[in-house]
C-alpha cells in the first residue's frame, strides 16, 4: 500500500493521538463552573495559547471550529454580513478561480441568496492570482468590497501565493483579506500576524490531527457574523460545546508541524522532486502542472495525455496506491478540475490529471511501488480512452 | 478473473456482485451514471438512476469489501438511448429502451472499458442463466425473467458477460440479500423507463416531439374518424386514448392498426385486423448455435413479458423473418423478436432482430 493522498488527509502524528485519547479519557466540559470543567477549560486555553504562538496570532485571535470548511464558511459569510451590516453597499465578494469548494461555494451561496455580487479573479497558467490583477479589481471595485478570500496554497496544483503582498493590496482598499491556509500550515511558513491577512483557516487533519477540529484565526478587531448560534463559547462567533480532546491533538500537531517545518519541508521536496523526475522518465509525455518551484513540498500533479484520471486512479488503486483526480465530484461522477480549467487546461487535459501528494509518513518504496505500476496502468488507461468503432 | 459488477443501487445487481465475489472473483464495482442531471430522473427507491440509488450501490460494494467506482455514461447514454427512443416513436416504431441500454452501454460502452482496464468480464444482476456452455436461457423465475432484453447481445458480448442470478427467483434473491446484510433486500423492484420521471411516456414525447396534429383513419372505409396530437404517441395495438369522432359502423372496438409518419396518420382498425403471423426483422444476432441455413422451428417472443408462440424461423445475415403457428396481435416495429428453444434446462436464446413489419 503507498499512500499518496496525504493532501486529502495524512495519518494523525502519535503524540497528537496520544494527547487525543488521554484528554478524551477525561471528563469535563470547559464551560462548566466546577473543577471537571476547570480542568477542560486549562487544556482548551493552553491549547488556544500552543495554537497562536505557532501561528503568530494572539490567543483572542484563535476561534476553534469544527474544520476547515466551517472556518472558510464562519469567515466569508460570517465577514460578509458583518461589513454589509456596517455599510449596505459593500456586498462584492472578491475571489479567485481557483479556490477550494468551501470557498467557492459559500462565496456562490452569498450570490445566490444574499445579493452579494462576486468577482472572481482570473489566475496565470501556473494557478497563480497575481497582486495587480487584484489592484485592478480593488481600484473599480473596493468601495464596494465586503471581503477578498484567497487560499494561501491550492489544494490540486500545490501553488502558494503571494499571500503577504495580496494581503497587503487589500489593506491599502481597507477590505479585510481571508484566506484559507489548510494545505499551507506546516509545508510552508505561515505566520498570521506577519502575513496582514484578517483572517485565516487552519485545519487539523491535513497536518497529524485529528479530522473535524480546526481554527479560524480572526483579527481582534474584525467583526464577524455567527454562523451557529446558542452558548457563545468562542468570542461569540462560534458556539458549540468545545471539544477539549480533539482541539488538545490539534494543537499538538500544529505546534509539531510549524516547528519541524523547515526540515521536514525540505525533506519532502527533495522526495517530491524524485517523484517527479522519476514519472517524467516513465512517462515521458506527462505534463507537470502547477507554480514548478513556488509549490507545496509535498505536491505532484501532472497531467496523462490521452487517459482519464478516473480510469487511472482505478487502475493504481488496483494495485495498492491511493492518489487523486483532485476534481470535485458531483454524485461521485468526476467534473473535471475548475482549478486545471481556470488554469487555461482544457477539458480533456483537465480530466487527465492526477495529484500524488506526500506526508510525513512517506518513503522512497511509495515512489518506487508507482513508478512500478505507472506505466503499464497509463497504457491501459489511454486504450480505454481511445475512441472505438461504433457498433 | 478480475469482473466489473454493474452496481444500479438495486437488490439483484448487488447480489450479483455478491456472488461473483463468493465464486473466488477479483470483483470491482461501479455505478453507472446515466442522467445528465440526476434530479429529473427517477427519485427514491423506484429508479436506477439517483444519487440515493448510487449511495446505496456504494453502500453495498463497501458491505461486500470491493472497491467502488460511479463512471459517468451520461452522454453515451442520452445519444443512444434516449435520442434513439425519441427518435424511434418519431418514426412510428415503439422502442425498448432497456434492450438499447444492454446492447449500447451495459454490454458495449462499459463493456469495452473495462476490458481496455484489464477485466475479464461484466456481471450484472440481470435474472437469465448463462452457463458454461455459453448459451442464454431463460431465468427459473419465468415472472422476472430477463432474457427477453439481453437477446440482442452478440456473442462476443455474452462470453463477457456473467449472469450469476439466473438460478433463483427473486424471492431467493431478496433472502439472499438480507442475510448477507445487504439494505437494498427489501428495496422495491424498478420499474417503468428510468429517464421518464413521472412515468408520462406521451408527455415526454410531446415535450420533445412538439404538436404535430393529424388524422385517425379507419383501415377498412378510408374514412378520417378522428384527429391526433401527433403519430408519436401511439403503439401498435393500443385502444385507450384515441378519441374517435365515430364509432365503427360494427359498434366493436377499434385499435391501432399501424403508424405512418410520412403522412403522419394513426390507423385504426378491428381487433382482428391486428393479427398477424409473418414477422419480417432486422440487424439479427444469432447465439444459440450455428446460424441455420433453412427455417428452424421455434419458439417467438415478440415484446417484453408477451406471449411465446411457436414459429419457423429462417434468418441471414441481415434479416430474420418468422411464420408464426397462429396468430399474434399488437406486433410492433422496433420491437425485439426473441427465438427460443424450448429446454427443460431453461429455453435457449437462439437468436434476435428488431421488427420491421
Amino acid at each position: 500500500m503507498a499512500y499518496l493522498d496525504h493532501a486529502a488527509t495524512t495519518p494523525m502524528l502519535d503524540e497528537a493521538l496520544e494527547a487525543y485519547v488521554a484528554t478524551a479519557r477525561e471528563v469535563g466540559n470547559a464551560s462548566s463552573l466546577h473543577a471537571s470543567g476547570r480542568r477542560a477549560r486549562r487544556r482548551v486555553e493552553e491549547s488556544r495559547e500552543r495554537v497562536a504562538a505557532a501561528l503568530g496570532a494572539r490567543p483572542s485571535e484563535v476561534i476553534f471550529t469544527g474544520g476547515g470548511t466551517e472556518s472558510d464558511n464562519l469567515a466569508v459569510k460570517g465577514i460578509f454580513w458583518a461589513r454589509r451590516a456596517a455599510a449596505a453597499g459593500r456586498r462584492r465578494v472578491i475571489s479567485s478561480a481557483v479556490e477550494h469548494h468551501a470557498v467557492l461555494d459559500a462565496v456562490e451561496w452569498l450570490d445566490r441568496h444574499e445579493g452579494a455580487e462576486v468577482g472572481l479573479l482570473p489566475v496565470d497558467g501556473s494557478g497563480r492570482l497575481h497582486p495587480d490583477v487584484l489592484r485592478t479589481e480593488l481600484a473599480e471595485h473596493g468601495d464596494r468590497a465586503a471581503l477578498v478570500t484567497a487560499m494561501w496554497a491550492n489544494n490540486e496544483v500545490g501553488t502558494v501565493q503571494r499571500i503577504a503582498e495580496l494581503a497587503a493590496v487589500a489593506a491599502e482598499y481597507g477590505v479585510p483579506f481571508h484566506t484559507d491556509a489548510i494545505q499551507a500550515v506546516g509545508q510552508v511558513p505561515v505566520d498570521f500576524a506577519a502575513s496582514g491577512v484578517a483572517a485565516l483557516t487552519v485545519t487539523g487533519h491535513k497536518l497529524g490531527g485529528p479530522v473535524g477540529v480546526g481554527a479560524l484565526l480572526l483579527g481582534r478587531d474584525v467583526a464577524a457574523v455567527p454562523l451557529l448560534h446558542g452558548g457563545g463559547q468562542e468570542r461569540d462567533v462560534r458556539s458549540g460545546t468545545l471539544d477539549a480532546a480533539g482541539i488538545v491533538a490539534f494543537a499538538v500537531a500544529v505546534e509539531a508541524a510549524v516547528k519541524g517545518q523547515q526540515e521536514y519541508a525540505a525533506g519532502l521536496a527533495a522526495l517530491r522532486d524524485d517523484l517527479v523526475r522519476r514519472v517524467r522518465q516513465a512517462v515521458p509525455e506527462v505534463v507537470f502542472n502547477g507554480d514548478p518551484t513556488d509549490r507545496l513540498p509535498g505536491n505532484a500533479h501532472f497531467s496523462f495525455p490521452g487517459c482519464e484520471g478516473d480510469a487511472l486512479l482505478l487502475l493504481l488503486d488496483a494495485q495498492g496506491i491511493a492518489c487523486s483526480t483532485g476534481s470535485a465530484c458531483s454524485a461521485g461522477v468526476a467534473q473535471p478540475s475548475h482549478v486545471l480549467l481556470a488554469m487555461g487546461a482544457d477539458d480533456d487535459r483537465a480530466r487527465s490529471s492526477l495529484r500524488f501528494s506526500l506526508g510525513h509518513t512517506s518513503t522512497t518504496e511509495d515512489i518506487d511501488a508507482l513508478i512500478a505500476a505507472l506505466p503499464g496502468a497509463v497504457e491501459r488507461a489511454r486504450r480505454a480512452a481511445a475512441p472505438r468503432t461504433p457498433r | 478473473m478480475r469482473v466489473l459488477a454493474a452496481m444500479s443501487g438495486g437488490v439483484d445487481s448487488a447480489v450479483a456482485a455478491a456472488r461473483a465475489v463468493q465464486a473466488g472473483h477479483d470483483v470491482t464495482g461501479v455505478h453507472l451514471a446515466l442522467a445528465r442531471n440526476p434530479q429529473t430522473y427517477r427519485t427514491g427507491a423506484r429508479g436506477c438512476c439517483t444519487l440515493e440509488d448510487s449511495r446505496d450501490a456504494r453502500r453495498a460494494a463497501d458491505v461486500l469489501g470491493i472497491p467502488f467506482y460511479v463512471w459517468d455514461m451520461a452522454d453515451r447514454f442520452h445519444a443512444d438511448v434516449v435520442d434513439d427512443f425519441v427518435a424511434e416513436y418519431a418514426a412510428g416504431r415503439t422502442p425498448n429502451p432497456c434492450l438499447r441500454c444492454n446492447e449500447k452501454i451495459k454490454f458495449a460502452a462499459v463493456l469495452d472499458r473495462a476490458v481496455a482496464l484489464g477485466f475479464d468480464a461484466v456481471v450484472t444482476g440481470h435474472h437469465a442463466r448463462l452457463g458454461s456452455d455459453g448459451l442464454l436461457r431463460r431465468s427459473v423465475d419465468a415472472a422476472k425473467d430477463q432474457s427477453y432484453v439481453l437477446g440482442v447481445l452478440t456473442r462476443e458480448q455474452l462470453d463477457r458477460s456473467m449472469f450469476p442470478l439466473g438460478d433463483s427467483t427473486k424471492a431467493q434473491v431478496r433472502q439472499e440479500a438480507a442475510e448477507r446484510g445487504l439494505a437494498v433486500a427489501d428495496k422495491p423492484d424498478s420499474h417503468d423507463i428510468c429517464f421518464i420521471a413521472d412515468g408520462d411516456t406521451r408527455g415526454f414525447l410531446a415535450q420533445r416531439l412538439g404538436e404535430a396534429p393529424g388524422d385517425v383513419v379507419d383501415a377498412t372505409t378510408g374514412a378520417v374518424v378522428g384527429q391526433h396530437a401527433g403519430a408519436y404517441a401511439y403503439t401498435v395495438g393500443q385502444r385507450r386514448g384515441l378519441h374517435l369522432d365515430r364509432p365503427a359502423p360494427d359498434g366493436r372496438p377499434r385499435y391501432v392498426l399501424s403508424i405512418t409518419p410520412k403522412t403522419n396518420t394513426v390507423t385504426v382498425g378491428p381487433a382482428e385486423a391486428l393479427e398477424v403471423t409473418t414477422v419480417r426483422a432486422t440487424r439479427p444476432v444469432w447465439t444459440g448455435g450455428p446460424r441455420p441455413d433453412g427455417p428452424i422451428e421455434c419458439e417467438v417472443q415478440l415484446r417484453a413479458h408477451g406471449v411465446v408462440v411457436p414459429a419457423a424461423v429462417t434468418v441471414d445475415a441481415d434479416t430474420l423473418h418468422a411464420d408464426l403457428r397462429r396468430p399474434v396481435r399488437g406486433v410492433a416495429a422496433g420491437q425485439a423478436i426473441v427465438a427460443y428453444r424450448p429446454d427443460p434446462a431453461g429455453d435457449i436464446v437462439l437468436g434476435s432482430a428488431t421488427i420491421t413489419d
